[in-house]
């Protein structure tokens, strides 16, 4: 319920308040939304599983950002930044699927 | 990037048998302490994820870009405003060139036109009007002849007229021939009868003093008993001209 809330309350902050990204973050950004739409997803996955724990949950996002924005970084430090941030996010996006049709099963069992 | 591993311990919820019933029931309870946390880690994401789709609206391909991709963009642009000034000179070349020509052609059309028209006068094709003297010779028609009207013609082209005409009728050339003819002078297969009026341009004053000394056009009309007035006229306008005739013979040479 609260966690529903939140989710709702970052949407409309960011709505209303429409900040713009400062430049050092712009590469970031959207690899980090990514992997924290992983993280997101996976905890939703162990919650129907039963074995959520919210540690877990705050170690996983928050280690999936950095490591991804520490990926996308060192990409563009050794000059292959656009290949390597395509390749984290199809890496995610295949973590992502996979967890969605857990929970799929899980919600319609199907 | 690993998530959720399995723990021995029943988490932040009752157990229950089925994963949908938990959710639901974790929908509606307000929710404990690991609720609060994943509320607050939901929030940042949704407020990332606004932001970003929203940055991403708005921005342009150039805002967020690598520096090697600007960096190309850049070398890309230099080098099509490179191409680009380097057609602009070559156009501008070739525009001056055309002028230059333009103008060269204008040049020569313009020397040629006042050619045309030195020649046109000397040859008697063009009309022509200019400050000179009208002579007229009245008197007896026997007495003045061809002798007379060509020493007078002469005498005029001393003084250097330009342009002479006789009787508004006859353009005198360079061609023009005088014979004597029963009742006036034949000029140019043209009679002419007395009284003579021979228009000349020049200037009047040189004109009017060639005629007018011992022993030339005047007094050699009075010898033969016929008068002369000279008039000397600011405007004279000689309109009769000679059709030009080419050359059956004569061919120009090559010297320039």
């Amino acid at each position: 319920m609260i966690a529903v809330l939140g989710l709702m309350l970052g949407v409309l902050l960011g709505l209303f308040l429409q900040p713009d990204v400062p430049i050092w973050l712009e590469p970031y950004l959207p690899i980090a939304v990514v992997a924290a739409l992983d993280a997101v997803f996976g905890a939703l996955r162990a919650f129907l599983d039963g074995i959520f724990d919210d540690k877990v949950f705050v170690v996983s996002f928050v280690s999936n950002v950095l490591i991804a924005a520490l990926i996308v970084y060192l990409g563009d430090k050794l000059g292959v930044g656009g290949q390597l941030s395509t390749g984290v996010i199809v890496v995610l996006g295949i973590r992502i699927f996979s967890n969605v049709a857990a929970i799929r099963r899980h919600i319609f069992h199907a | 990037m690993s998530d959720e591993e399995p723990r021995a311990t029943g988490a932040a919820t009752e157990p229950s048998p089925d994963g949908r019933s938990r959710l639901l029931a974790a929908m509606r309870t307000p929710g404990s302490r690991g609720q609060v946390t994943v509320a607050l880690l939901l929030a940042v994401l949704g407020f990332a994820a606004v932001t970003q789709v929203h940055a991403n609206d708005r921005d342009d391909a150039y805002v967020g870009a690598r520096q090697g991709d600007l960096i190309q963009y850049i070398n890309n642009l230099s080098l099509a405003s490179q191409r680009t000034e380097t057609e602009i000179a070559k156009l501008q070349e070739t525009r001056d060139a055309l002028r230059d020509d333009t103008e060269s052609r204008r040049t020569a059309l313009e020397v040629a036109r006042q050619q045309a028209d030195t020649l046109g006068i000397l040859a008697g094709t063009l009309p022509a009007v200019g400050p000179g003297v009208r002579i007229t010779v009245s008197g007896s028609p026997a007495g003045v002849g061809t002798n007379q009207l060509l020493n007078g013609l002469q005498e005029l082209r001393d003084a250097g007229a330009e342009v002479i005409e006789i009787n508004d009728q006859v353009r005198v050339v360079a061609q023009t021939s005088l014979s004597d003819t029963p009742g006036g002078v034949l000029v140019d297969g043209e009679v002419l009868r007395a009284p003579y009026v021979i228009d000349a341009i020049g200037d009047p004053h040189t004109l009017s003093t060639a005629m007018d000394f011992t022993g030339g056009f005047i007094s050699e009309v009075r010898d033969v008993g016929g008068k002369v007035a000279v008039e000397k006229r600011d405007r004279v306008e000689i309109v009769s001209v000679r059709e030009p005739s080419a050359p059956t013979y004569a061919k120009p040479t090559s010297t320039g």
